[in-house]
Parts: C-alpha cells; structure tokens; sequence
C-alpha cells in the first residue's frame, strides 16, 4: 500500500473551520426559512456575513489548494472511486462557492439591502429584477439542499475510511497518529 | 476494497464501526429535517401565513397576499435634525433622501371595492444619498389587532368566509375574541376612530414600537405617524365609487404635491414595546422629524413599488427592532410573498397606468 502524505496544516485548518461554518449556515438558513419569531431577524442578520466570509474563505482555500500538490488517495481504492472522491471534492469547491454567490445576487436582484455588520452593506452584483430574484430564491434552497445531500456522503464516506478501512485518509486531514506528518 | 472491508469488519467492534459510518450522516440528515419544521405542520411558519390570506381572500397570483390594491407614489424626505438627537441615522439629518412609496387598502383582494371604513395604508422606502435605506409599512388605524404572530393567524383565519354563506363565521370570531379582550379593545378602537375623506388627509401609523439609537450608542422606544398637512376633511357623504378613494389620490397629485410629517412619539419607561395593541399614553413628547413631499403617482404595473417588498426590518443604523414580536414576523412572511409574487404572472392592476395619466378622471 502506498502511504499517502498529509494536507499542510493550513488546508486542514480551513477544512474543519469552513466544515463547521457550512453545516452551521445550512441549520441557520433552514431554521430561518421556516420560523417567524423574532430569532427570524437574528439569524438572517447572521446569515448574510457569515455567508460571505464562507464565501472570501472559499476562494482563499482555492488559491492554496494550488500551492500544494494534495495527497494521493490510496490504490487499494478502484479507480472509480478515486474519481468520484475527485469529483466531489470540486461539486464541494462549486457548490462553497456558488451559494452565497446566489444569496449575494438573491438580495441584489431582489433590491434588498446586502447588510454586513455594523450597518456597513454590500453593493449589489446584480442588476435589480424580480424574476431574477424569485429564480435565484428557489436556486438557494436547491443549492443548499445538494450541498447537504454531498456533505453527507463526504462525511459517510470520511468515516468509511477512517473506521472502516482505516487507510491514510482520514489522518491526512486530521492528525497522524505519533505525530508523524 | 471491499475485502479490505470485509476482513476488518470481522475484526471486534468492525459492525458497530459500520454502523457508526452510516449513523453519523443520518443523523445529521434527520436534525436538518427536524430543523426545517418538516415534521411539525403545526410550526408557525411564513407559508402558515401564505395559506391563511389564501383562505380569506382567495388566490391572486403575482399579487402582494396582503395589502394588494394599491398604486405606486414617489417624491422625498426632508430631514429636520430634529430627531438627530434620538437616532443617528443619516436621514434624520438636514438633508433631502428619495422616497419611493405604496398606497394601499388592507386584505389581499387585488380588485375589492374602495369604502371609507376600509383600512388604508402608506408603505416607504427612504433613500438617503449618504446611508443605509429605511422600508415602512403604516395605517390608518390607532393600535393593532393582535399582540403576536400566531394570534394574527388565528385571528386571520377566524375571519375566513366559510363555504354556503361566503361570510366570516361570527361564532368564530366571537370565540376568538372572547379569548383575546385586547383584540376586542382595538376593534372598538379601530371603529370609532376619526375617517378622512381620502388617501391624502389621512394619519397613518407605525403601530410597532421601534428603537431609535443615537449616536452615543443611548437607545430609546419610539413609534410615529406620518401626519398629512392637507386639510383633515370627514368622507363626504354619497361617495364609494369601485376606486374613488385611489382616484381622488390620483387627482390630488396631478394637481400638486403632497405632504407629511413624520411625527415620533418618544416612549417613557413602563410604555408597551412588547404588545402594539396597547396605545402609549396621549401625552407623550412628540417630535417632528421631518417632512414627506409626495409628487407623482404610478401604476404598480411599471411602478417603481411593485419590484420590491417593504420589509418593516430594513432599517438604517440608528434604527433598530424592539422586543415587539410582530415585525420579525412581517419580515419573514413580507420576504415569502415577495418571492412568490415575484415568480408569478400578475394580471393588470385595477389601478392601471391609464387611470394615472387620465390624473384620476
Ligand atoms: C461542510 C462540510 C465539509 C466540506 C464542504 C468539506 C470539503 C472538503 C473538500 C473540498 C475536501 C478536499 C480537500 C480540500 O481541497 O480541502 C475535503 C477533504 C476531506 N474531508 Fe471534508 N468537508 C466537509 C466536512 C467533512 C467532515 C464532517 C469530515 C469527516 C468527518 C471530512 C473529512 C474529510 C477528509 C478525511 C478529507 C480528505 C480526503 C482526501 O484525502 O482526499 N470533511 N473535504
Ligand atoms: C455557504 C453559504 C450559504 C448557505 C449554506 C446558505 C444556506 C441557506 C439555506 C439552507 C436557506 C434556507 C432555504 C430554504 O429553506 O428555502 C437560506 C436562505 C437564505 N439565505 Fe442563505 N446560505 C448561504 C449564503 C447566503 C448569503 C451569502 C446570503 C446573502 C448575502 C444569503 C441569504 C439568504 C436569504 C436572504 C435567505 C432567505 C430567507 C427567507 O426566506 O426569508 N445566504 N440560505
Ligand atoms: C403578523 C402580522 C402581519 C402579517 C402576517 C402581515 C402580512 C403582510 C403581507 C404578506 C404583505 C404583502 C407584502 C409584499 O408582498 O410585499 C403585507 C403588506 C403590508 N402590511 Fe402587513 N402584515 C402584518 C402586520 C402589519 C402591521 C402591524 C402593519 C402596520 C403597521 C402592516 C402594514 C402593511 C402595509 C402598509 C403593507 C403594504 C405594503 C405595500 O404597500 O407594499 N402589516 N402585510
């Protein structure tokens, strides 16, 4: 079995911090979405900026994922499943970086505020039309939904490896037992 | 692979460990369910809201679901720094922002018959050159109906008309209001108050408490009215034509502009933030933040008013919710009838650009 190398510390670090914000933002989004008690106001006011710092994180960790060759997967997986691994990964990179894109331009489209915090707002990305926006309204309820659907498999198929077949996998984005890198 | 798999599994604890690699994102999958209210039907949700106005008033696809008959108006603000000292928000400065607004009459029939006791609405959108913007929606009526979100549903959906009949069901109402006396003090409210003649002359209400912010960061309970400084006239006797109360607009702002005052009531402590069916004390200060100039009114088909949704919770700095429940509410119901309406085909308005240029003839 060829031993596969670890992510640099800095993939993993923005791996499990945009882990965290991403399935944070998919319970916020659907918890608002369905609720219309004062925690509506709250939560939409969360929403905005941290899907916009998902978004400025996303295209951080595109840019060092150029910077490193990643690990290879391990050969005891078939080639096919290295390829949907593969192919994952970049529906995970679309999807990271196509949601708030579509929450961005929602809000534009629909001439609502894009408001950060501290009452500083965003410029619009698109220009201010209502079919537009009830398109990308539904869009961002579809997006989110396959973000989940392949965050899901991502996790099940993370775990598969890491207490399963208890490969090189797992450890390549977490910690290497004996600390070896 | 999978006799990689195979051979660990037979090892101890190797099915709990599969079990575990399935578990997890079910697991997750069913909290987001859970999450999403799709195994509660009875959580209060803005689609609740959306069924609600169905059953009053039927479906008018590309309509608002409430408030749907109405015209497009615009003109500006001008800011008289008097309300500078309570809120730090740009427009309250001395200085001119844009405003774009909706008159309207309350329910969710597109094409019903004006009539002076129908509750009449003004909704706003303040566009300062230097800030962040200001949406309203306010009316003619002294308090609100109902303290909460789930009483407004009930309450919504007491007042539906029920098959054979085609009217409300008084025993209905009648069991609603027997439960909810607050919603009966306002309804006596709400008929004895004073009508106007039209559109023009008449007081219209915030009815929510809001908090103004300074710019020491002190917060402070306010509500408002835009108080008309045309002549306050009764409804003069003989009238209800299908549209008259929208043609007399029409035919006042041909003839020139109109104009407001944004007067704010400066809450005490002990003052109801919480429930907007109580009033605040008649002696509260008062403070005239500025004056509303209307110029021109529009069609909603082409108006500016139609391609957006006035959000009482988009508010600049210096203007921030109170603990009243109910604009969070509007918030997320106004945002569900905004993206419906938006992805519908809406038939002409009964107010159309024709009756504008005609000036209400
Ligand atoms: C919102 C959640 C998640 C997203 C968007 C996500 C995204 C990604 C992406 C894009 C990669 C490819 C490496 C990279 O470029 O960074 C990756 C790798 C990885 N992820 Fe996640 N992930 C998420 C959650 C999780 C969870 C919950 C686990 C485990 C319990 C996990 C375990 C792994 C592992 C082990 C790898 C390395 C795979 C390899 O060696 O190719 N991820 N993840
Ligand atoms: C990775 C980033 C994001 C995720 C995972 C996400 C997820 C979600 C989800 C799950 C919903 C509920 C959909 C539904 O149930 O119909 C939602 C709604 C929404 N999102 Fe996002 N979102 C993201 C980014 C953004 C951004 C950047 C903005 C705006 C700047 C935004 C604005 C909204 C708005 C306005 C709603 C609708 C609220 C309503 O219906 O009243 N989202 N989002
Ligand atoms: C929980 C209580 C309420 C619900 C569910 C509700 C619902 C609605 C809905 C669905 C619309 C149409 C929005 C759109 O499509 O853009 C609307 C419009 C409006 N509502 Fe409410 N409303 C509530 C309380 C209030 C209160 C307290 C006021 C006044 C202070 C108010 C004033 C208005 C006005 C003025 C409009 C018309 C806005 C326009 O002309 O575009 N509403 N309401």
């Amino acid at each position: 079995m060829r031993s596969v190398e670890s992510f640099p510390i800095s993939a993993r670090v923005l791996h499990w911090l945009m882990a965290a914000m991403i399935l944070a933002m998919l319970f916020i989004g659907v918890f608002m979405a369905a609720t219309v008690g004062p925690a509506y106001h709250t939560l939409v006011d969360l929403h905005r900026p941290l899907g916009i710092a998902i978004l400025l994180l996303a295209l951080v960790r595109l840019a060092n994922r150029f910077l490193f060759r990643a690990p290879q997967l391990p050969d005891t997986l078939p080639p096919v499943l290295r390829l949907a691994a593969r192919a994952s990964h970049v529906v995970l990179y679309v999807l990271m970086i196509a949601q708030p894109l579509v929450g961005w331009g929602m809000l534009s489209a629909g001439a609502y505020p894009v408001t950060m915090w501290g009452g500083a707002s965003l410029p619009p990305i698109l220009p201010h039309d209502t079919e537009l926006f009830a398109t990308l309204r539904h869009l961002h309820s579809w997006l989110a939904f396959s973000l989940l659907a392949v965050v899901l498999a991502h996790l099940g198929a993370a775990l598969l490896h890491g207490l399963v077949l208890r490969d090189d996998v797992f450890p390549s984005m977490t910690v290497r037992r004996g600390g070896k890198k | 692979m999978l006799a990689l798999i195979r051979k660990n599994l037979t090892e101890k604890g190797g099915a709990l460990r599969l079990a575990a690699v399935v578990a997890a994102p079910a697991a997750v999958a069913a909290a987001f369910v859970a999450t999403a209210g799709w195994l509660s039907p009875d959580r209060l949700t803005p689609a609740t809201f959306m069924r609600d106005f169905h059953a009053v008033d039927g479906a008018h696809p590309g309509f608002r679901r409430n408030h749907a008959k109405g015209v497009c108006v615009s003109g500006w603000f001008d800011g008289s720094g008097a309300a500078t000292p309570l809120s730090r928000a740009a427009l309250f400065g001395k200085e001119r922002s844009q405003v774009v607004g909706r008159f309207a009459l309350a329910g969710g029939a597109p094409n019903q018959p004006d009539a002076p006791g129908k509750v009449r609405s003004l909704a706003l959108r303040f566009m300062p050159t230097n800030g962040a913007e200001w949406r309203m929606g306010i009316n003619d009526i002294p308090v609100f109906l109902v303290r909460n979100a789930a009483d407004f549903s009930d309450f919504t959906l007491a007042t539906a008309p029920v098959p054979g009949t085609g009217q409300p069901d008084p025993a209905r109402i009648g069991a609603f209001l027997d439960k909810h006396p607050e919603t009966k003090n306002a309804l006596g409210l709400l008929k004895a108050r004073a009508l106007t003649s039209g559109f023009a002359n008449d007081t219209y209400n915030s009815l929510d408490a809001f908090l103004f912010v300074n710019a020491e960061g002190v917060a402070t309970p306010v509500r408002w009215a835009m108080v008309p400084e045309q002549a306050v006239e009764p409804p003069a006797a003989g009238e209800g034509g299908q549209d008259y109360l929208f043609d007399d607009l029409l035919k006042a702002l041909a003839q020139g502009q109109l104009r407001w005052r944004l007067m704010v009531t400066v809450g005490e402590p002990g003052d109801p933030t919480a429930d907007p069916t109580a009033a605040w004390p008649e002696q509260r200060r008062k403070i005239d933040a500025g004056t509303l100039t209307l110029t021109k009114a529009e069609s909603e088909d082409g108006g500016p008013c139609t391609g957006i949704t006035f959000d009482p919770l988009i508010l600049p700095e210096g203007v921030a919710p109170s603990d009243d429940p109910i604009p969070a509410a509007r918030s997320a119901v106004y945002s569900r009838s905004f993206a419906l309406r938006s992805g519908e085909t809406k038939p002409p308005s009964e107010i159309t650009p024709a009756a504008v240029r005609s000036g209400g003839q």
